[in-house]
């Protein structure tokens, strides 16, 4: 049989389904979070419960989504609420495990900048701004983000906190008296980021083929190698196959 | 006394004024797209442009030379990048901005809606925009002891609420995402509700867990069919994503975005017209399949 290959993209989504646990509520987002998420229900997390930004809770979409507030999140769904509802008795309250993140900028602490390039009062590169992820950083029990490796993505300092990470290492996260667990991985098409004990994001796990040297020329920062580097299994035919055939198969976010 | 059930036209021309703080609500569902090409129309300027998502529909109304300032969560143009003329327009200096997170916008209308000075909330440990923007402030839990973040309340002038149906006094059933619609309703000093469908008020006392604004508070109800394309009414029609890509292209400049306002706003005289010259293949293109929820028995008392 001929080796199997893949994408980037497809790389990245099924690294990130693989770390969603059965029955895991996830707060989810367009792209690939939301291929991630079901793709994880087809498989080993049949239980997932999606719950979205907009007010939707249990989701079943029948096809992709492709807004955040996609009416075939709605047809179908356990129950729909408010966005005050979503932002308090989901997130604030405690009841959200998971939380998918992304933005312009990641530093060595997991900080994420969606918001400025430049100066926030003179913007030299303006970008959409929070959304839901200043709280959903902050509350979720566990975050996740998904991103290329790029060095530009990864800076030692973010320029604006647009959501927070670990801010300057885990003790000032603790001490800022907010709920959730923050980044726990960050996957990228050359392998997995994981906090240390202080929150550094180090490099835990290499996708096959992928080399420390590639991951350490596309991060800003001097990039530490965890003692004991895992190497993430390849994507199985069968993961492929769902991604190609019955949830992206447009190929609209799998390019 | 104008009557309340009347012309978008004459909702607009009544109600908004320049200067004014509107909120055009609906989180990607129902906006109105089609009161903000009337308030182009109309000529109206120095708005105070708020929503969580500014959308196609404020890009549109700042090019459009509405605006004097956006208040908003989230900028960008959902599930495609960003919103090009608002960004233009913010980079260049030309246009004032107050940012918040979706949850410190709905907090902000949260509290107008409900009559509070302010709302806490949790503190999330990203402080850059706690410091941009000093509506953010920090009060210390008279309970606690800890601190929490709190934000006053947002009251538009204006709130124009789209709705499935409505009866002619303006109570409205709204169903699908129901995002902000009613607190931005509460936090208004008047509300506008456009709806797909007018109905007799037997429609809606036949299910009154479904309506989420009162006739008290509403201003003027007018029968709009299709005010929310490009986005959707849940059950009516499907959200134009294909438009919402065109955006894209049509804003990379100023001359494409005027093109575009000359064609679909100054070039038609209502949403009837716009919808069609949408034409045929577009109509059908966003047709949606029933699927009706299961009746509920309130029982006979």
């Amino acid at each position: 049989m001929d080796s199997i290959t893949w994408t980037a993209s497809e790389l990245m989504t099924i690294n990130a389904a693989r770390l969603l646990r059965d029955g895991d509520v996830v707060f989810v987002g367009v792209g690939l979070p939301n291929l991630a998420c079901n793709l994880a229900r087809r498989t080993h997390a049949p239980n997932l419960y999606m719950i979205y930004e907009a007010g939707v809770i249990g989701a079943r979409p029948n096809r992709l989504p492709l807004s955040i507030g996609d009416p075939t999140l709605v047809s179908g769904a356990a129950a729909v609420c408010s966005m005050y509802d979503i932002f308090t008795l989901y997130l604030q309250r405690g009841n959200v495990d998971v939380g998918f993140l992304g933005g312009a900028q990641i530093d060595r602490y997991g900080n994420i900048n969606a918001t400025v390039i430049g100066a926030y009062d003179h913007p030299k590169v303006r970008l959409p701004g929070s959304g839901g992820s200043m709280e959903i950083s902050a509350w979720a029990n566990r975050s996740y983000i998904i991103t290329p490796h790029q060095k530009r993505r990864f800076p030692e300092r973010v320029d604006f906190y647009t959501s927070a990470g670990f801010l300057g290492g885990k003790g000032e996260r603790q001490a800022a008296c907010v709920r959730g667990g923050g980044p726990q991985a960050v996957v990228t098409n050359l392998g997995i980021l994981e906090p240390d004990a202080d929150g550094e994001l180090t490099l835990a796990a290499l996708h096959p083929g992928a080399t420390v040297e590639a991951a350490r020329e596309n991060t800003g920062w001097p990039l530490k190698v965890a003692a004991e580097l895992r190497t993430t299994p390849a994507p199985t035919a069968e993961e492929l196959r769902i991604l190609r055939e019955e949830l992206d198969p447009q190929g609209i976010y799998l390019k | 006394m104008m009557a309340k059930l009347c012309t978008l036209s004459e909702a607009i021309s009544s109600y908004v004024h320049d200067g004014d703080t509107l909120y055009l609500a609906g989180f990607t569902h129902l906006i109105p797209f089609a009161a903000g090409h009337e308030i182009i129309r109309q000529g109206r300027k120095n708005l105070v442009l708020a929503r969580a998502t500014p959308d196609l529909i404020y890009d549109q109304m700042a090019a459009a030379g509405c605006a004097r300032k956006i208040i908003f969560s989230y900028m960008g143009n959902p599930g495609v990048g960003s919103l090009k003329v608002l960004r233009r327009l913010v980079e260049s200096g030309r246009l004032e901005w107050e940012e918040y997170s979706h949850f410190g916008m709905i907090t902000r209308l949260q509290a107008g809606a409900s009559g509070l000075p302010f709302l806490p909330m949790n503190p999330t440990a990203a402080s850059s925009l706690e410091q941009a923007n000093p509506n953010y402030r920090r009060v210390t839990d008279p309970y606690s002891g800890c601190e929490v973040v709190v934000l006053p309340p947002l009251h538009p002038d204006v709130a124009v609420v789209h709705v499935q149906r409505a009866d002619a006094n303006g109570n409205a059933h709204i169903w699908g995402i129901i995002g902000e619609q009613k607190e931005a309703a509460f936090a208004a000093k008047h509300v506008i509700v456009t709806a797909e469908e007018i109905v007799p008020e037997e429609v809606i006392r036949s299910d009154p867990n479904r309506t989420l604004i009162p006739e008290f508070i509403v201003d003027a109800v007018c029968h709009v069919p299709h005010c929310a394309h490009p986005s959707y009414t849940q059950g009516y029609y499907d959200r134009d994503n294909e438009l919402y890509l065109k955006w894209d292209e049509i804003s990379e400049t100023d001359e494409g975005v005027q093109a575009y306002l000359q064609e679909w706003v100054y070039g038609v005289k209502d949403r009837e017209a716009y919808w069609a010259r949408l034409g045929a293949e577009v109509h059908a293109r966003l047709q949606v399949a029933p699927r009706p929820s299961l009746p509920v028995d309130y029982g006979e008392y």
